[in-house]
């Protein structure tokens, strides 16, 4: 992710992510008029279903918590040169510590219930990533096939555990049993309401706080720590720090640690904060927008917010498009993503040479 | 016996695909690009082939448009590998979810049937080959095992043979291996990288073409959303435990094709000893391994020297 050099630091870091964006919104729309619906129309619709009344901005909140954590973890890795696509995995496996410890210690309060999950939700993301981690480090092998591998692995697994061990008795759905209420992480409408404040019903929780400290800590950790320090001088040259004394293979599986603990919160937000239970499949490719969150954001916590904002939108919005124009399905979501992922991603300096000689002109003026 | 023959017959018919996706892989990685686009190329191919095939009553109609497809998805990938200097692993990413996203919703608003397209007729398939001497082979389960399968398996295995020789015997196989160990060394020898490596993509492409072709065609008889459903990760995963060697790609293929086939007439045996093995463990065998060998700790797979990394031409 090499800055361009000839554009000016805003330039860099505001307009071409979001020229970016728009030639990814540009060629779904083609894709909608192709599809003989009016992309504008869509457009309109689908910001209204995001921000436009208090119940779609809450749900749009809901999926910006997880896809800020997951967002997190890709970036993490980015730091250390590292391409964690294993995001998906690692939260599945996070689930599990989660339910384990629901299931197990389902009679304490939510004082100590809840960090306790979150505890399981880190070291079972963290434990899923440090194989990989391990691997690339100890024995060359590239991290971006083991974590494929590790998501299949994963998903795998859970289906036996939640087939033939976890699932509720009687039941024909692969579930687990519901958590008892302590281990509910409080909605934002309950904690506000005897604020006086009178909020919609929406799966909002208190987790979005730990979303927003994540971001703060993320940003603390990466660029004010010698911890962050050492990171990131790997990414940017791994033989320099080698050569400089930095233990890299250290670095690297701590790095990948870390990555799958932030994974393993998205569960937390995902299990405790709304469905309070397990169910199969339930990562719904929250792993791989991660992936598309930390490049729009340029792994840094600001942009991060923003696009985790941004896809948080687009999935609401674009749950309520589907209702309005059944033409335009819940893949037509997954479409734009991968545009967005191509075009901030692979092609990110696509318009670096035009934007540059474009601003040249204006600026000379 | 019979049980063993129907075992190899439905790894024959598993692997097909895979095999044909691995040696697409190949070309693409011995060129320098990674191939992590198999999955969406497939599955751009397999919907275009089942379109076609519908519209025009034909399945050679249904293959051209599979191959189509499978090339111009990897002409993007190439696009964005070879002359954008993007990275590779990125791109492919993207591409499949583009793919995944975009084929149900096209499917949806031009046939009206959920995600996927009409069930095709026989005569749109490509279905099992007339038998010669049906007769004396419906006696012998050997026979059936050779005979009596439709025409892209036996393309399949032509293709093997015909991508060996490519690769180790012909001038291009020699340049291609060449651009994907050392471009520079290439360059300097008159070799142009760009080029080579576009037409490892596009033969890349078209491999996969037919594979989607063969999984919409011959295995399903229609387009259904997500139908690859990991079969490029999984000729991926082969061609690194084949070390990047067309046969060793192949046998890799068959591996992973028998474990699928067994695993079906596993479900609920009693193994003496083991008892029943959940038929998770079955399906995560092809990952395991391949984690395994990456590990290094059944023989190293050394992937070509120059996969993933840009070639920017020195001056």
């Amino acid at each position: 992710m090499s800055q361009p050099a000839n554009l000016p630091r805003w330039a860099a870091l505001w307009l071409m992510p979001v020229l970016n964006l728009l030639a990814a919104l540009l060629v779904s729309g083609l894709v909608i008029a192709l599809i003989g619906e009016d992309p504008i129309e869509c457009l309109k619709l689908m910001i209204n279903g995001a921000f436009g009344y208090p119940e779609g901005i809450g749900y749009t909140l809901f999926y910006t918590t997880s896809f800020i954590f997951t967002g997190l973890a890709v970036a993490a890795a980015f730091h250390a040169g590292l391409f964690n696509i294993g995001g998906e995995g690692q939260m599945y496996l996070a689930g599990l510590g989660v339910t384990l410890v629901c299931l197990q210690f389902g009679g304490l309060p939510a004082w100590l219930l809840i960090p306790l999950a979150m505890l399981a939700a880190m070291v079972f993301g963290a434990g899923w990533a440090f194989i990989p981690a391990y691997l690339q480090a100890k024995r060359g092998s590239h991290i971006v096939v083991t974590t494929i591998m590790f998501n299949f692995i994963a998903s795998s697994l859970m289906t036996w555990l939640l087939v033939d061990k976890l699932r509720m008795p009687g039941s024909q759905t692969p579930a687990t049993v519901e958590f008892a209420k302590s281990a509910w992480v409080p909605m934002l409408h309950e904690l506000l309401a005897p604020l006086g404040f009178a909020l919609p019903n929406t799966p909002l929780n208190a987790t979005f706080f730990l979303a927003l400290l994540a971001l703060v800590l993320f940003y603390l950790a990466v660029w004010h720590s010698p911890q962050g320090f050492v990171t990131r001088t790997v990414g940017l040259n791994e033989k320099a720090a080698r050569y400089a004394g930095i233990p890299v293979d250290k670095v690297v599986i701590a790095v990948m640690c870390v990555s799958g603990a932030l994974a393993g919160l998205a569960a937390i937000n995902e299990l405790l904060g709304s469905t309070h239970r397990m169910n199969m499949g339930f990562t719904n490719g929250i792993g791989f927008v991660g992936i598309a969150v930390a490049l729009m954001g340029r792994n840094h916590p600001v942009g991060i917010l923003l696009s985790a904002l941004l896809f948080g939108a687009l999935t609401q919005g674009g749950l309520d498009l589907s209702f309005e124009k059944p033409a335009i399905t819940r893949e037509m979501i997954i479409f734009t993503q991968g545009l967005i992922i191509l075009f901030c991603g692979a092609l990110e300096n696509l318009f670096q040479t035009p934007l540059s000689i474009a601003l040249k002109r204006i600026l000379k003026k | 016996m019979d049980m063993f023959f129907s075992v190899l017959d439905a790894t024959l018919r598993v692997s097909t695909p895979l095999v044909l996706a691995a040696l697409a892989g190949l070309f693409s990685e011995r060129s320098g690009i990674v191939d992590l686009a198999l999955e969406g190329k497939m599955l751009a191919a397999a919907f275009a082939s089942a379109c076609v095939a519908y519209l025009a009553h034909s399945p050679w109609a249904g293959l051209g448009a599979g191959i189509a497809a499978g090339v111009l998805v990897a002409l993007l990938h190439g696009g964005v590998s070879i002359s954008y200097n993007g990275n590779q692993l990125i791109s492919a990413v993207a591409i499949n979810m583009m793919v995944s996203g975009v084929t149900p919703v096209l499917a949806l608003a031009w046939f009206q049937q959920g995600g996927r397209t009409p069930t095709l007729d026989d005569s749109e398939r490509f279905t099992a080959l007339p038998m010669p001497f049906a007769d004396a082979i419906e006696q012998s389960s050997a026979l059936k095992l050779i005979f009596g399968h439709n025409i892209l398996v036996y393309i399949a295995v032509a293709v093997i043979f015909v991508v060996s020789w490519v690769m180790y015997k012909s001038r291009f196989g020699l340049r291609l291996r060449a651009v994907g160990e050392n471009p520079h060394a290439a360059d300097a020898a008159g070799i142009s990288v760009k080029s080579v490596r576009y037409i490892a993509q596009a033969i890349s492409g078209a491999l996969c073409g037919v594979a989607g072709t063969y999984l919409a065609l011959a295995q399903t008889g229609a387009f259904i959303q997500d139908m690859t459903a990991g079969k490029g990760y999984l000729a991926l995963a082969a061609l690194i435990f084949g070390k990047w060697r067309p046969w060793a790609a192949v046998s890799g293929c068959l591996l992973f094709a028998f474990t699928d086939a067994i695993q079906i007439r596993l479900q609920g045996v009693e193994l003496p000893l083991i008892g029943s093995i959940p038929d998770a463990f079955i399906q995560a065998i092809p990952y395991v391994l391949t984690v395994v060998l990456l590990a290094g700790l059944m023989g190293r797979a050394v992937a070509p020297k120059a996969i993933g990394i840009p070639f920017v031409k020195s001056r």
